[in-house]
């Protein structure tokens, strides 16, 4: 790694850490159960929306009637987007005249925006009309980061209240989510992006006439099915076009990550220069860092949330700079060849296949770091093309459990099971009742822990047997060889995480693989989901234990050690023995 | 449950009025009142021709034009309907032929030049759209240009400086150059 590398990665900390501060202190007095100067200065278009929607926002919702309102909401929005998908060919905002999706596509893209993964089987600037971009999928990448955020509010006061019966009002948080956290943002981050070359328009694709005539070799079949080459001559290239900016700024706030265009955020017309990718790549973190803050404020220990950041930061830089420093490195592929990959004042160096050139490698290597802990999933370079130990980073990540930043809301709940476990484990060590943040951890507690723990473990485990076992999922497999099997597992691992990025080589818009990681991706959600609103009813309704002798101080070095411990042993555990047969035997065959 | 329905739906509609059509029209009104050239694509247009965009890339494989990045897309290079990188893993077999009918088209276009090729030069973008090379794959190119239009080596080594852009605020990104407004120059400057 150069100095530049070094530069680049201290100085992307060091702004989000700078951006986060603020707005974690911004986001819990949005959800304060008190009024105050935010909440009233919305609270107008708040009221307006609850009155037409018939919700009396001073309910207290009990964690079961707060899960089905999730639920319900969720489907709604989930069966929306399908229909729009499977009618799109008659709807308006569609210049390009693209046909009716498929029932398994739309299936798999449903679940998958629903779910914030925002896996794509999919091409966008091919497959889906302006209208289902704009109505479908941009909303959902607001609202289900915006059910994420709600359904984190609504465990952190869990902790909070002590012998209460509620855990808030889903439609209250699903919308203070929206109005006062993702749109003002979304809006700020989407000019931005348009100032430097992000579309935004409704202008049908534009031909443009190319300055050298391209000659291709295409092969046509005759009537008596003969293979016939000749040569092509073209002259225009289309431009792709579209309101882009608007949709690719919450889907990098909102740890979304579903692209407008089929390459997502490698396009020049998605992320046309260093600066939008500063943007875009410090969005993908924000929101999950800030969480953390705001989680401080809300328990009254600032000390709390610093301590589970300092968690996902201690996990997050060692694997930041081994993913930089493998790809620095380049490929041996290449250095055979006669290729120059060192890096110099002239070139960024290393491993360049799959990646942009203003982005070179440092930047390529934030993104794909980031991108996979916080279950963001867009990409700014092709991670099937990554070195193998580089590839390993942002697929570990993932399979970590998205708890390292996490999506937005998802993320942080995700780290709280596992901290819940952690409570548990230094528990069991002194040989008393654990506590957290003043509330006796019991079996009931514990049990929700484990399955929020154990849910994304199991699908990725028995999701690759399944695939691997089958032909139609070896049949999507681009790559020979070890490289073929971690497409595999890291398709499976990225749906059943909802993060949504991919070793894309992987041909994964057939029935087989949509069903499986449409299954995947829903189970990764709801059920994790209801098993963290279960605990934070039971939560709720204990006493407040004051903090004696005993009590592990979870505010501590110590436990920010603990913590990262059983994140990284429950990992490790799980995957190590998938890990060795994809990615390590690669890197090790590949020198 | 049932009761839960009609809230559900109509949050629905609120919320989709709300984010997935207020939202995007007034980013679409701000964006076309304060940056209307790059809202619309960032367009090169000459003689009321639209001949490209300023960031997307144009196939290049005449020696006199500096050549881009390789391009994955299909079924023709730096086609824009349809971005794609190549997804080929690094111990992938087709990856090494690729570099190398890469580097003998490099040099075939240009016998004497025997400089190992810039990396960026031989490996497929992450877009297939990628419209700049590092100064150095630029560098690579120089005199095989300047002697394809009988131009001074000077000249051109002028013209690929002025089409070099640096890290932004020295910080951030790469230096690269844009290979098709330095073709474009190019173009001018022969005439």
């Amino acid at each position: 790694m150069n100095a530049n590398d070094w530069l680049q990665m201290g100085l992307f900390l060091g702004l989000l850490l700078l951006l986060a501060i603020p707005l974690g202190s911004y986001m819990a007095r949005v959800f304060a159960d008190t009024p105050n100067r935010v909440t009233r200065l919305g609270g107008r278009v708040e009221r307006a929306i609850y009155r037409l929607c018939g919700i009396h926002p001073d309910e207290d919702m009990g964690w079961k009637r707060y899960t089905l309102a999730m639920l319900a909401f969720n489907l709604a929005g989930l069966l929306a987007v399908y229909a729009l998908q499977r009618c799109q060919a008659w709807l308006p905002l569609n210049p390009a005249h693209l046909p009716a999706v498929s029932a398994d596509s739309s299936m798999n893209t449903a679940i998958s925006f629903a779910s914030n993964t925002n896996w794509q089987g999919y091409g966008g600037e091919s497959t889906m009309s302006y209208l289902t971009q704009m109505l479908g999928l941009a909303v959902q990448n607001f609202l289900s980061a915006a059910t994420g955020i709600a359904v984190l509010v609504a465990v952190v006061r869990g902790f909070v209240r002590r012998s209460a019966q509620g855990i808030g009002n889903f439609w209250v948080d699903l919308t203070r989510s929206t109005l006062y956290v993702l749109l003002p943002l979304s809006l700020l981050l989407a000019l931005a992006l348009v100032s430097q070359g992000v579309v935004q328009n409704f202008h049908p694709y534009t031909e443009a006439t190319l300055v050298q005539p391209a000659h291709v070799a295409e092969t046509v079949k005759d009537a008596a099915g003969v293979a016939h080459t000749h040569d092509v001559t073209i002259t225009t290239q289309t431009l792709p076009m579209g309101p882009a900016a608007s949709q690719i700024a919450i889907k990098q706030l909102g740890t979304n990550g579903g692209g407008f265009f089929n390459v997502n955020s490698a396009h020049p017309f998605e992320n046309p220069t260093p600066l939008s990718d500063l943007l875009e790549v410090l969005s993908i973190l924000l929101i999950p860092a800030a969480l953390c803050l705001t989680f401080g404020r809300m328990v009254g220990d600032r000390r709390q949330g610093w301590a589970l950041l300092a968690t996902m930061l201690a996990i997050f830089v060692p694997l930041l700079l081994a993913c930089t420093a493998a790809e620095q490195a380049g490929t041996p592929l290449l250095a055979h060849l006669g290729v120059d990959q060192h890096a110099s004042a002239l070139q960024a160096g290393g491993n360049m296949e799959g990646k942009e050139t203003r982005f070179g490698i440092v930047g390529s290597t934030i993104w794909a770091t980031a991108t996979a802990a916080a279950s963001n999933g867009s990409v700014n370079a092709m991670h099937d093309s990554f070195t193998p130990l580089g590839g390993l980073v942002p697929m570990w990540l993932i399979q970590l459990g998205e708890v390292i930043f996490g999506g937005v809301g998802s993320g942080l709940y995700g780290l709280l099971a596992f901290a819940v476990v952690a409570v548990f484990i230094a528990g069991l060590m002194v040989g008393r009742t654990p506590e957290y943040l003043g509330k006796k951890i019991e079996a009931h507690e514990m049990k929700m822990a484990s399955i929020a723990v154990l849910i994304p473990c199991a699908l990725v485990v028995i999701g690759t047997a399944i695939a691997v076992m089958a032909p139609a999922g070896v049949a999507g497999v681009a790559n020979p060889g070890a490289h073929g099997f971690s497409e595999i597992l890291y398709a499976l691992s990225s749906a059943s995480n909802n993060n949504g990025s991919a070793f894309a080589g992987l041909s994964a818009d057939t029935p087989f693989w949509n069903v499986l990681l449409g299954i995947c991706m829903f189970l990764a959600r709801y059920p994790l989901i209801v098993a963290m609103l279960a605990m934070a009813g039971s939560l709720a309704a204990k006493r407040h234990v004051p903090p004696s002798a005993g009590t592990l101080p979870t505010h501590t070095p110590l436990f920010v050690v603990l913590l990262a411990c059983v994140v990284i042993v429950v990992g490790a555990l799980t995957f190590l023995p998938a890990l060795a047969l994809g990615p390590i035997v690669e890197s090790l065959s590949g020198h | 449950m049932f009761k839960l329905l009609r809230p559900s739906l109509l949050m629905l509609l609120v919320m989709t009025v709300i984010t997935g059509v207020l939202y995007p029209l007034a980013v679409t009104g701000l964006a076309q009142a304060m940056f209307p050239r790059q809202a619309d694509g960032s367009l090169i247009v000459r003689d009321g021709h639209v001949i490209g965009s300023r960031l997307i890339g144009q196939p290049f494989d005449d020696p006199r034009y500096f050549w881009g990045r390789p391009s994955a897309t299909s079924p023709q290079p730096y086609n824009g309907a349809s971005s794609s990188g190549s997804n080929l893993g690094p111990t992938n077999p087709a990856l090494a032929d690729a570099v190398r009918q890469r580097i003998a088209a490099l040099r075939a276009a240009d016998p004497g030049d025997t400089q190992p090729v810039p990396v960026d030069l031989v490996t497929a973008s992450a877009s297939g759209l990628d419209p700049e090379i590092s100064p150095a794959a630029a560098q690579y190119q120089l005199a095989r240009v300047a002697r394809a239009r009988h131009l001074d080596a000077e000249q051109v080594r002028r013209l690929v400086a002025a089409h070099t852009q640096g890290r932004w605020l020295g910080l951030f990104g790469e230096p690269r150059v844009n290979v098709l407004a330095l073709n474009l120059a190019l173009d001018a400057a022969s005439h």
